[in-house]
């Protein structure tokens, strides 16, 4: 039973962990270039530094003297995050979606006071949520006022999109929609939906929550299979711009879409999990191969991002032609 | 070289390397593969009395050679007041002892220690015919007998190892020739060995005495067993004198082959040299590193065994953490276990060595039950981190005082050993666990927990495992072999066994 499975696996070009990281992270991502998206404040402003969107920063507390200045920080926020700067998996990320006075209010609902935010974010400046409690630092950044479009497929929290870049072409991306399972977190562990998206046109293939294959959201009760991704070519050009700063050859790109401001970079991960093939239903190995096996390697963003549109697309996985390296946008 | 060409490379050097030392230690050195085997090893006494005469006196005994069959693996020589040398005479050895003067009965004693490593079987190196010199005197009728005694063995045989063997016939029944018995006359003090070596050599063929010792008996204050070779043209023959069997009887340790004499004394009478042996059932290692304390084994020199005891004992232990890697490193790679902690579980694993499995497996549970009830209460109390993990650092070493009292009181030695238990990383495991609870939610902590528990359980059977702890401790260059199969293991590609589960619905529609 386990030959025919690993065979079928094997088949169907799923990548598994263990190759992942050895033929894929640590070849194509430099150690160097870790901590860049290891940190997610030195992402932010390395980001910014190129002119690429991301949620606006408030503030950064970095040693505990300078929690003093938390009161002055929050002062005029109605809403905000708080993160550590080295949190590993998402953790210890607190959203405060509403305020009123000296209360703070989770998109739960559970009141926090000042005092037990001061704390947290002391939590964080002594290493809880880092990876070997190495002393972190916290940030406070706006909170993103999730889009319309994709507010619906979403429970209490912000639904984001993950784009996995190799060598700078998007390959393969997924909808992370929140769920009361998952405390209004877009985290698939602890049981948000992730919907796989089609790479060419931004709209779901499948979408699973737990192992399990999902219609409709549990909680707002909206079809997946009419959802389709607004802007997403820009979507797509942000992905591959965060290969440029990065220089990292396989990354996660989580992207917020914003009501006002549209995509923005939420985070970057150097060792994106593998789950994203159970949401799609396709394997990653196969778009993998076809970029390693590109003969041409400075490809410009446009480029990149039209050979993905014309290869990239699930019912020509196998049918597109390996001869058409030429980029779409630019014939005539 | 691409890296993949130099982690293959290097693996096949380290597990080459690994496995070839280990080899060479077994087959050359004799240190045994598996930790039970015995090896049988003699304690042999010689002991030389004699009578001194005030004079100046020079002991000299044939020393027996380290053979094949049965190596020498230690050797003492005890004589009070006297001056001691080993000289080396045409590849035997011999022991001198010297003294000025000396009065009265005279005692010294030669022991050495020899192991079997094998059946006993002659030395293959060649010797060459040796001029016997005629020690004998006889009377004419002695000689007529003596030439009687060869011509019949001659007429009876065809060539030089049957008439060793008619002769030693005839010689020994008295009947057929007239007057045998009085060559053999015991007042002569002529052993029968050293008569047969007379007659044999004034018929011309080429033989001497192997004197030795019959491992097989008890041997309690006895003399040299005689055994005679004979040269046939091509090789060295065997025969028991007394039976005129040919053959090198079983267990038969030689002591002198061809050589004058045993034992000569000058300044000395009476002289006589007794054999005592014991024999012992020891440890193959045991004898194996007595063997190689010799010079040229570097291997053993540059090795654990000399650092001194208690220190071995510490390494023992430290030659067992690269087992609990390895496991780690298996369950990781292959079946895709999640620890809390990577290398936690081996951690565990060494303290469950010293308080035996279940009990530790209980107190281990109870202990981070325990924790994370507390540290869920102090998370209430907005403490720093580091004085919340170092509060439940306290507690535990609080609980582990309570339990070893309570323990004992009951009479549960071994729980005793639970400060074996790494307390920090265990407050610091707890505190992961709590926020893994809070985080990810109950269900995953006892992933997590029961993932490093199964993984501590089977590390902890590796370790405990006689077979690998003797080999371990024994060829620490296996270290090698573990380092290079780890390399290898990097490089492992396939998927992990949870991830059949796993990713199953990604290939379903």
């Amino acid at each position: 039973m386990w030959v025919s499975r690993h065979k079928k696996l094997r088949n169907a070009g799923v990548l598994g962990i263990n190759e992942r990281n050895v033929s894929y992270i640590s070849r194509y991502n430099q150690r160097q270039n870790f901590p860049l998206v290891d940190n997610k404040l030195l992402t932010k402003k390395a980001a910014v530094a190129v002119a690429l969107p991301v949620p606006e920063l408030l503030g950064v507390i970095e040693s505990p003297a300078q929690l003093k200045a938390l009161p002055a920080m929050l002062d005029n926020q109605q809403s905000f995050v708080i993160k550590p700067a080295r949190g590993s998996g998402g953790k210890g990320i607190l959203v405060i979606s509403q305020r009123s006075g000296e209360h703070f209010f989770k998109p739960s609902g559970a009141a926090l006071t000042f005092a037990a935010i001061r704390h947290y974010v002391s939590n964080i400046l002594s290493g809880v949520y880092s990876l070997g409690g190495k002393p972190d630092v916290a940030f406070v950044e706006a909170l993103v006022e999730g889009d319309q479009v994709l507010g619906k497929y979403a429970h209490e929290g912000l639904p984001d999109i993950r784009i996995i870049v190799f060598q700078g072409f998007p390959v393969m991306a997924m909808l992370r929609c929140p769920t009361s399972d998952s405390d209004g977190k877009a985290n698939l562990h602890q049981g948000a939906v992730g919907v796989g998206l089609d790479i060419t046109r931004g709209t779901a293939l499948k979408a699973v929550q737990k192992d399990r294959v999902v219609t409709h959201h549990p909680d707002t009760g909206v079809k997946f299979a009419d959802l389709v991704v607004p802007n997403w070519r820009k979507l797509l050009e942000l992905a591959g711009h965060c290969h440029d700063f990065t220089e990292l050859g396989y990354l996660g790109c989580d992207i917020v879409l914003d009501q006002q401001r549209g995509p923005l970079i939420l985070e970057l991960n150097a060792r994106p999990g593998l789950f994203i093939q159970v949401a799609s239903g396709i394997g990653l190995r196969t778009r993998l191969q076809k970029i390693e096996n590109l003969a041409r390697k400075d490809w410009h963003v446009d480029e990149r991002i039209s050979f993905t549109l014309s290869h990239f697309s699930d019912d020509s996985e196998s049918s597109s032609p390996e001869s058409d390296d030429t980029p779409s946008g630019l014939r005539p | 070289m691409s890296s993949r060409a130099q982690v293959y490379l290097l693996a096949l050097v380290f597990i080459a390397s690994g496995i070839g030392l280990t080899l060479y230690k077994h087959f050359s050195l004799n240190f045994p593969l598996s930790p039970g085997s015995l090896t049988r090893v003699w304690e042999v006494e010689a002991k030389i009395t004699f009578w001194a005469t005030q004079h100046a006196i020079t002991v000299d005994l044939a020393l027996p050679q380290s053979q094949d069959a049965y190596p020498i693996i230690d050797e003492t020589f005890t004589a009070s007041g006297y001056g001691f040398d080993i000289r080396k005479v045409e590849e035997q050895r011999r022991a001198i002892w010297t003294r000025r003067e000396a009065n009265g009965q005279q005692t010294l004693y030669y022991k050495l220690k020899i192991a079997r490593q094998g059946p006993s079987s002659l030395p293959s190196a060649a010797l060459k015919v040796a001029q016997i010199p005629d020690k004998l005197i006889w009377t004419p009728a002695q000689e007529v007998t003596a030439n009687t005694l060869i011509t019949q063995a001659h007429a009876l045989s065809a060539d030089p190892s049957s008439f060793a063997s008619q002769l030693l016939k005839l010689l020994n029944e008295h009947e057929s020739v007239e007057g045998s018995h009085s060559l053999n006359d015991p007042r002569h003090g002529v052993s029968h060995a050293n008569l047969a070596l007379q007659l044999l050599t004034r018929a011309g063929v080429g033989s001497h005495i192997v004197r030795g010792i019959s491992l097989a008996n008890r041997v309690h204050n006895e003399a040299a067993s005689e055994l005679l070779e004979v040269y046939d043209g091509r090789h060295w023959q065997i025969i028991d004198p007394v039976t005129a069997t040919f053959g090198l009887p079983v267990d038969f340790f030689i002591w002198q082959r061809g050589g004058d004499s045993l034992l000569e004394i000058e300044g000395g009478r009476g002289s006589k040299i007794r054999f005592s042996l014991i024999s012992n059932d020891l440890p193959a290692k045991n004898v194996a590193l007595m063997h190689a304390q010799e010079p040229n084994s570097a291997l053993v020199d540059f090795n654990i065994y000399s650092l001194p005891v208690e220190k071995q004992a510490v390494f023992k232990l430290l030659l067992l953490v690269p087992i609990g890697a390895l496991v780690v490193v298996l369950f990781r790679v292959f079946i895709g276990i999640r620890t809390s902690g990577t290398f936690m579980p081996v951690l565990i694993a060494m303290a469950f060595m010293q308080t035996t499995l279940l009990t530790g497996v209980g107190l281990l549970t109870t202990l981070v039950i325990v924790g994370l009830w507390i540290r869920s209460y102090l998370s209430q109390l907005d403490l720093l981190m580091v004085s919340r993990i170092a509060a439940v650092l306290i507690v535990v070493v609080m609980l582990m005082a309570v339990l070893s009292v309570v323990s004992y009181k009951l009479g549960l030695e071994q729980m005793l050993n639970m400060t074996f238990f790494p307390m920090v990383i265990l407050a610091w495991t707890i505190e992961r666990l709590s926020i893994t609870w809070e985080e990810d939610g109950p269900r995953e902590v006892a992933i997590q927990g029961l993932g490093s528990l199964t993984v501590a359980i089977v590390a902890y059977m590796a370790m405990t495992n006689a077979l690998i702890g003797h080999l371990s401790y024994n060829f620490p260059e296996l270290l090698l072999a573990i380092l290079g199969i780890i390399l290898l293991l990097g490089q492992y590609s396939g998927y992990r066994l949870n991830e059949l589960f796993r990713f199953n619905s990604a290939i379903e529609p």
